[in-house]
């Protein structure tokens, strides 16, 4: 297959299938956005997103701190595996994949026996004679519910960088004088970044679009931009307004992983 | 590693397997609570082998996966293939850039992006239940696509292309060419690939909520509508058995790993 045509044909069924099946439901997006049921041109929908704001705001104060959160979390955790004996490694970051295959639905739904107000840690504090606190149903509850659910994708990109930082390189800044904090600052979190930036969008994009995590632990009281989508889809068939509020929340995720990008600069810069 | 980051770590697991302890102590449960314990007893296992409905929900997502898993390698690495011999050029970039939509692109918004084509295609074709197996085959096959490709591509690219030449050189076909000399190169790519697209099919459930029709449930999907009412401990039950079988595999895996590993070294 050392000529042009033989390359060119190999790759035509990918190129005719992500034309049919990437691209055109992009369109219908697009179209689908700016027409009434009957197909007629309007800006109705578009113009109606107004009253979605404080929801589209909540949902990105929520993915934004989740995703925070996890970073803060992971970058430790990532940082102890890495560097770990090969065994211990291996294991730990089996571990650390294992639960991303459990289905998410059943995982959310054990955090509501553990978080309720007559659950797991309600009770335990009941026996010692605080509480109970009211867990379930609150921001904190869908926050934590994100941090969970997506933690994995922030500790392996993360880790995979990690592991493949040069050790001398870490030794050099500290024989150079480097404190703790200088050598983190200055050597290892600039050599993380590419993790880092991966992580953080594979961390936002779910949190922010989710619908699933703040019906079950938000108990329908802090609704995100997801679960409006859902409705118009599953329950409203408001296709039309559906379409364009995807629309919008597809154009921002475009926008804030263009300004991640910057940090990753090769065209299969993930890390995966 | 010291002592705190030992505890940290510790911690973070348990934070991790909380949800999954929950889930297979309760599933053990003699009664239909998922929220107090109240005895052991092995009867939602046996209620969930009884259960028609989740036990055809499995082979659904089994043989969804196994086909979605199929075609998107032998498509994706063709693509791969054909991609790594293209020049680099606008055309090439706008490719891959087409190819990271759906990684991209949350998931909702794939899920719904599709099921408006094919709501459209149903109407043209005047099929209003278009919605079923065809049309979550397309879509998981299409999420799969660009991780199959971007596990491929990189194997290629450290594969000497000499080797290809010199075997044309000595008689072979191109193609003959190629499944005897490049592929064998890149078959840990493909099978990562493989393996990506499989566990992925496996496991979604937002792509599958927008693209299925109610003849064809996967069993993320028969999940969900379960947990729209109150869910019994037969599903916890049916989560244990997923996660002991996963559990399994990476032990497995792990230990096959880490036997090469060890191979290797001895050599060295």
């Amino acid at each position: 297959m050392n000529n042009k045509r033989g390359s060119k044909l190999i790759t035509s069924p990918y190129l005719l299938w992500s034309l049919l099946f990437i691209i055109a439901p992009m369109f219908f997006v697009v179209y689908y956005s700016f027409t009434t049921e009957t197909g007629a041109f309007t800006l109705e929908h578009i113009a109606s997103l107004g009253k979605y704001a404080a929801i589209f705001a909540r949902s990105i104060w929520f993915g934004v701190l989740a995703t925070l959160i996890c970073l803060l979390i992971s970058f430790p955790v990532a940082y102890f595996i890495a560097n770990s004996g090969s065994n211990v490694q291996r294991t730990l970051v089996a571990l650390v994949m294992l639960p991303m295959w459990m289905n998410f639905l059943i995982r959310t739904y054990s955090w509501m026996s553990i978080l309720q107000d007559t659950g797991i840690i309600n009770t335990f504090l009941g026996k010692i004679g605080i509480g109970p606190f009211r867990l379930i149903n609150t921001p904190g509850a869908v926050i934590l519910g994100m941090v969970y659910n997506f933690l994995p994708f922030m500790i392996l990109p993360l880790y995979s960088v990690m592991a493949k930082l040069d050790k001398s390189v870490i030794e050099a800044a500290q024989d150079l004088g480097g404190s703790k904090v200088t050598v983190l600052r200055k050597v290892i979190i600039p050599l993380s970044m590419p993790g880092i930036a991966s992580g953080l969008t594979m961390v936002f994009v779910p949190s922010v679009s989710t619908f699933y995590i703040s019906q079950k632990l938000g108990g329908g009281s802090f609704d995100l931009i997801g679960d409006v989508i859902e409705r118009q889809f599953q329950q409203a068939y408001n296709y039309n307004l559906g379409a364009a509020i995807s629309l919008v929340l597809m154009v921002l995720i475009l926008l804030s992983m263009a300004f991640l990008n910057r940090f990753t600069s090769d065209e299969e810069g993930m890390v995966i | 590693m010291k002592i705190p980051s030992k505890i940290y770590t510790a911690l973070i697991f348990i934070f991790l397997y909380a949800p999954i302890a929950v889930m297979i102590l309760f599933s053990f449960n003699s009664t239909n609570s998922t929220g107090l314990f109240a005895g052991f007893s092995l009867k939602w296992y046996s209620v969930l082998l009884g259960n028609k409905n989740i036990m055809k929900a499995l082979t659904n997502t089994l043989v969804l996966a196994i086909a979605s898993a199929g075609i998107s390698t032998v498509v994706g690495t063709a693509a791969a293939v054909g991609l790594d011999k293209w020049k680099k050029s606008w055309l090439r970039s706008s490719v891959m850039g087409v190819t990271n939509i759906p990684m991209m692109n949350p998931d909702i918004v794939t899920g719904i992006s599709m099921m408006l084509l094919f709501v459209f295609m149903g109407q043209i074709v005047g099929r209003k239940e278009i919605l079923g197996f065809q049309t979550i085959l397309i879509a998981h096959i299409t999420f799969c696509l660009p991780y199959v490709i971007l596990s491929v591509l990189p194997k290629l690219r450290q594969t000497d292309v000499h080797l290809a030449e010199a075997a044309q050189d000595l008689g072979c076909t191109p193609v003959r060419a190629f499944f005897k000399v490049v592929m064998p190169a890149i078959m840990p790519g493909i099978l990562t690939g493989m393996l990506m697209a499989f566990t992925l099919s496996l496991d979604d459930f937002i792509i599958s909520y927008f693209t299925t029709g109610p003849g064809f449930q996967t069993l993320p999907i028969a999940i969900f509508s379960m947990t729209k009412k109150r869910v019994k401990p037969d599903m916890y039950a049916l989560s244990s058995l997923i996660f002991v079988v996963i559990l399994i595999l990476l032990v497995l895996t792990n230990v096959a790993q880490a036997r090469g590993e060890s191979k290797r070294n001895k050599k060295n």
